[in-house]
This record gives C-alpha cells, structure tokens and sequence, in this order.
C-alpha cells in the first residue's frame, strides 16, 4: 500500500541552528504515528514543517504520492489541533467549526451537514452556539478536534493536544482520541512528549532526540527493546535503572559482572549473538526485579525509602552504593535498613554499548 | 485516639481570646509620608490647573473687567461674547471669520490622516507579525530609525517631493505627511500587540484556508478592539496638535485649527482681546481635551504599550 505521508531527506535550519536533519519517515494509510521526544527535540518542528506552517531548508514532503513541499497548508489535505486549542476567540464553535468551510467556498448546506457530523461525533451540538470564552479546556479541544474534522481530510496533525488539560480530561479526551482513530481510520501524527499517551495511542512511535529519530517502532517495542540508552532512559515511569560493568565469557556462557555481582546472561535476549564488552550498561526496569526478603541467591541491596502508590509501591534500595529502584506489590512488609537479594528478570532487561549507547 | 483529643483541647486552651483586636483588616494609618504624597499631589494639580482656570474665567469678562487686573477673581458680569468673537468673528490677518474656518480644516485633515495611518499601522503590524516575509526585521528597524530622526531633518525635502507629485499646499499632501509621520509609531504599536496574540491561531487559520487579507479582516482585525481604541487617540490627539505641518504643508485654504489660533493671538489691530484669545485658544483645545476625559484610561494603556514593551 501506498504510504500516507513520506518525509524524505527533511533538514530544517533556523539561523546557525540545526533543528532537523536528514531525516527519513515514511507513514502508512490509517497509521497513527507518535512524535515523542523531550522539548527542543524539533518534533513540533517536523510536525509543522509537514502542514507547511515553516519552509523547509532541504528535502521533502510527500502527502498520498503528491509532492506538497511547496504548497500552502490548506493543499495539503491536512488538519491540525493545537495545543492552546486556538479557538478564533470572537466566533462562535459553529463559526469556528465553518470557518475554513466558507474560506473553501463549500455551500452551506454542506456546510451544516458536515457541522452537525462533526459536532454529533464529538458530542458537543448543545455547545456550538457558545465563544470560546464560555467554554471549559476540554469543551475547547473538543471543538479544535471538531474544526479539524469537518475538513474532510487524510492526514490529522496533533501537536500536544492535550497537554494544556488536567490529568483527568486528559486521560479521558486521550481514549476519545483512540476512539476517533478506530471510527474514521484517518492518518494521524500526534506530537507529544507525555510517554502514557505515546504508548496509549501510538501505532508505532518515533522517539526524538536532537533532530534525529532515535527509534521508530511499535509502543512494545520500544518499552521492551529499546534500541539505545536514551530511549531506555526516556520511556518508562519510573525510570530503568542502569548498571555500569561487564559482559564477560564463563563456563556458563555470557554473563554481566558489576561490583562483584555476577548476572548469567543465558535468557538475554538473542544471547547467542552476544560479545564480550568491557564497557557495557545493564538496563532493568523497576517493575522487572523481584525483591526476596530472605533468598540465599540474588544481589545484595538494602532498602532505603519506599513510595508507596496506591496499588503498587515504590521501593528505593542502594546497589552497590547506587539508588536502584523496584516496583512492587504494596503489602512488600519491607522496612528502612532492612538486607534484601534481587533477582533480576533478564529476559526483559536490556545490555547496552557505554561508548556508544547502542543496544548490544 | 485519646492522645489527638487531648493535643487538640490544648491548643485550643492556649489561643488568645476571639474578641481582643487585631481582628479583621488592619486599620489605615496617616503617616507623615502619605501627607506629603497627598500634599505634593494636590500643589501639582493646582499648579496644572490655575492656568486653565485663568483662561476660562478671562474668556468669560468683558474687556473693562480685564483692564482692572484682576487675574484671578471671578467675573462680576459674564459674558461669552468673546467666545462668539472668538468662534465667527476674530481676524486672522486680513479674513475675520474666527477660528470656526480652522475646525472644519482640522477635522478634514484629521479624518483621513488617522484612519490612513492606523489601517496601514494595521497592516504592518500584522504582516510583520505575523507573515514575518524576509528581511521583515530589517524593515522594521529601517521604519524605527526613521522615527527616532527629528522631523525638521525631512521639511526642506518633502516641501520638494511633494511640490514634484503637485501635492504641495493641498489636502492630500497634508493627509500624505501625518500618514507617513505616523506610520512607525503606528507600526510599533500593532506589532507589539500583535506579537501577544497566540501564534497558534494564526496557524489554524492558514490550515483552514485563510488569505493575507481574509486572515486580517476575519481574525486579525475582529481581535485589534482595544489596540484600535489607544491608536485613534494617539492620532487624533497628536494629528490635532500639530502646527508645524499644518503651517508648512496644508497651504492657505486648509490650515488647521493650531495655525488659525496663533494667527488670532498675533493679529495686532488695536487692543489685544485677551478675552477672545482665551476663548479660541479653549476652543481649540477642546477635541483633545475630550479625547483625554472619555478615554483617559486607554490613553496610558497606549503609551505603555508602545513605550515599555520591545
């Protein structure tokens, strides 16, 4: 199948600064792409540079096989929502809802029946005849989705569409966003830098760093293999803990060796294709170790705070002079000071390069 | 559960009693610094004030009251006599037709002049904003640099150009030098405002199809409401104030209100009708004088707007 939207050898520049480089992204019709990345990292860039809002300094932009580089936002069949919604503050929701309609030139009848879709998906027909002073946060970004829905168009563009919101609506207009996209199948590239709702929401996401993509893939992927520290450290709440040592050849095969602690490497994932390194960086997440009270086996740690969270507790623990997190149950009867071994679940954990960060 | 009660009851055994002051708001105190605030404040409307308050009770006596002296005690018979000398009948050299003429030539200059240069002050402001085409901020400090030039610079040379185009000593020409002479302040004042509305609504507007012209007037100029209001003030009060364009630009037939004023003060025939100057120089004073009452508020937002912000 013909790919949706393709960007091909994008480099952006502003003044002496590189925002984009070289970069190479090819979307699939009805995919739902997630530009995730911490701010700076030129994903709002690359987003507005596909609507056209800012002239590209190299490369390309291609929209369903039509080379758009040079058109203006409203050839592109392309709809945005944006993060302060931007309602036009002195038009109705319905005046916001047909405004690009009559710019186009659509007949109002027309007019009126892709309104009154829009507004009926999105439920807020009891609020078109309000301003947008009169409306709250989420009632906003309902109608901002609404104007961009009655455009008719392939490609949806979100840039943070949620991030002005608090944690409830955003958690709830986040599954309305997912709905939407099992309903219309429309293209969709959303920018963000919330991880929940890249990995909520995504197809597959790209994660950005610098003006590069650092890794591209499904949401699983990313959290269980992710391809280079940066992406480990990125995603993941709480954060992966990291490991400095080595990965050493034994009689039982691969192993890690860190601070007189030995791991065998045997369940690693593709643990056949490892080498010896003498600089390597073991990446286990919290939720993936199992704290045993009293075990004979395992790597000594002791425990120094805890944090609970409702369900599920975080337990702060020093290894080897280092602060290493676990998550577990909240009934985990472990007290400040006490000895404990972990057992740390190799399978799911990762082994990068320390030179160059790249997953081994 | 005891123990809370008990910690509790203590704290409470331990509070000063409800009725004893301070209680509610702290009450106001007149400190020697707040009279002095109030003292110089009250000396410096005086000393703004007085002259005004010469100005309208001379306007008010007879000549023969006038010849006694007494600057500052009410008139015993009151007249506005000299306020209708003043309006039909006082001489501008030879013509003897009062300030009136000088209204009517103010307002045909004013009208055009204001709303030229602030739909262009618009319009630059939001292209510079906005569009940002290249080389924008170039443009700009080129249009700020021209501001900060006294304008006696440009006199000689724009008596020539306008002389060249045959617009010399006509009301467009008039029309066309506060136009220009206003632009940068004008353009200044709609970028900077302009620069605090959300980028974003600018974008959405571009993706739903909006033009140059249809963003302006559909978006752009249904948001402008109180920056419109603080540049017709400053324009109409600085385009009113005028003398020295008005003398060397409008020529004979169209000279502003200002120019009349200060040729009835100067006309010398006989005796100087103080009276009658007061009149027409309160006369004359009167449009800006408005504009500050009804619009005072607006008028120190709009300095502040142009003044502080970069």
């Amino acid at each position: 199948m013909e790919p949706s939207v393709v960007v091909r050898d994008l480099h952006i520049r502003f003044g002496a600064l590189d925002v984009i480089r070289n970069m190479n992204l090819e979307i699939a019709e009805g995919e739902f792409l997630v530009l995730l990345g911490p701010s700076g990292c030129g994903k709002s860039t690359l987003l507005n540079a596909i609507a056209g809002l800012i002239t590209v300094t190299g490369g390309q932009v291609i929209i369903k096989g039509k080379n758009v580089t040079w058109e203006e936002p409203k050839d592109r069949g392309i709809a945005m929502v944006f993060q302060s919604y931007a309602l036009y503050p002195q038009m109705t929701a319905r005046g916001n809802l047909s405004f690009g309609l009559k710019m186009a030139g659509v007949p109002k009848a027309e007019i009126a029946k892709r309104v009154a879709r829009a507004s009926e998906i999105l439920q807020i027909e009891a609020l078109l005849d309000r301003k947008p002073s009169a409306l709250s946060g989420g009632q906003r970004q309902r109608v901002a989705i609404g104007r961009a829905l009655v455009r008719d168009v392939d490609v949806f563009l979100f840039d943070e569409p949620l991030s002005n919101l608090d944690a409830k609506l955003r958690s709830e207009l986040r599954v309305e966003i997912k709905r939407l996209h099992q309903n219309l199948g429309n293209t969709m590239i959303y920018v963000t830098h919330d991880q929940i709702e890249a990995l909520t929401l995504a197809d597959r996401i790209a994660i950005m760093k610098g003006g590069e993509i650092q890794q591209l893939a499904a949401p699983k992927t990313v959290f269980h293999r992710p391809a280079n520290l940066f992406v480990a450290g990125f995603i993941g709440s709480p954060a992966m803990n990291f490991i400095p040592g080595a990965v050493e050849e034994s009689e039982n095969g691969k192993v890690f060796r860190f601070a007189g602690n030995t791991v065998p490497l045997g369940a690693y994932e593709g643990s056949h294709r490892l080498t010896t390194c003498p600089d390597a960086i073991l990446g286990v997440r919290p939720e993936h170790v199992t704290i045993h009270a009293d075990a004979a086996d395992g790597i000594a740690a002791m425990v120094e705070l805890d944090e609970p969270m409702g369900s599920e507790s975080l337990v702060w623990l020093k290894l080897a002079d280092k602060p290493f997190t676990v998550k577990t149950t909240a009934e985990h009867g472990l007290h400040n000071g006490q000895p404990v071994k972990l057992v740390f679940d190799i399978h799911r954990a990762s082994l990068f390069d320390k030179a160059s960060g790249v997953r081994l | 559960m005891s123990d809370i009660v008990d910690v509790k009851l203590a704290v409470v055994g331990g509070l000063p009693p409800r009725t004893d002051a301070p209680w509610g708001p702290k009450p106001g105190r007149i400190t020697p610094a707040r009279i002095g605030v109030y003292a110089f404040l009250v000396v410096a409307s005086l000393f703004f004030l007085m002259p005004f308050y010469v100005m309208l009770i001379t306007s008010l006596k007879p000549m023969s009251e006038i010849r006694l002296g007494n600057l500052m005690s009410l008139p015993e018979v009151a007249t506005i006599q000299p306020w209708i000398d003043a309006w039909a009948h006082a001489c501008t050299g030879v013509d003897c037709n009062g300030v009136q003429v000088g209204l009517f030539n103010s307002l045909r200059i004013l009208v055009p002049s204001v709303i030229l240069s602030i739909a262009l002050g618009a319009i630059n402001g939001y292209a510079l904003s906005f569009w940002r085409p290249r080389g924008s901020n170039l443009i700009f400090a080129i249009l700020l640099l021209g501001a900060f030039i006294p304008y006696q610079v440009y006199l000689y040379p724009l008596v020539r150009m306008l002389s060249v185009v045959g617009l010399y000593n006509r009301l467009p020409g008039i029309v066309a030098v506060h136009t220009i002479f206003g632009l940068p302040i004008m353009t200044l004042l709609f970028r900077n405002y302009y620069a605090s509305l959300p980028i974003d609504l600018f974008k959405a507007a571009r993706v739903d199809g909006g033009s140059f012209w249809t963003i302006f007037f559909y978006l752009i100029l249904p948001m402008s409401g109180p920056i419109l209001v603080v540049a017709t003030i400053l324009q109409v009060t600085g385009i009113w104030n005028d003398f020295l364009f008005g003398l060397i630009f409008a020529g004979r037939e169209n000279l502003p209100m200002t120019v009349l004023l200060n040729n009835v003060v100067n006309t010398t025939t006989g005796v100087r009708e103080y009276n009658v100057n007061m009149a027409a120089t309160i006369l004359t004073a009167l449009v800006p004088l408005l504009v500050y009452f009804v619009s005072g508020r607006w008028f120190v937002r709009g300095i502040a707007s142009g003044a502080v912000k970069g």
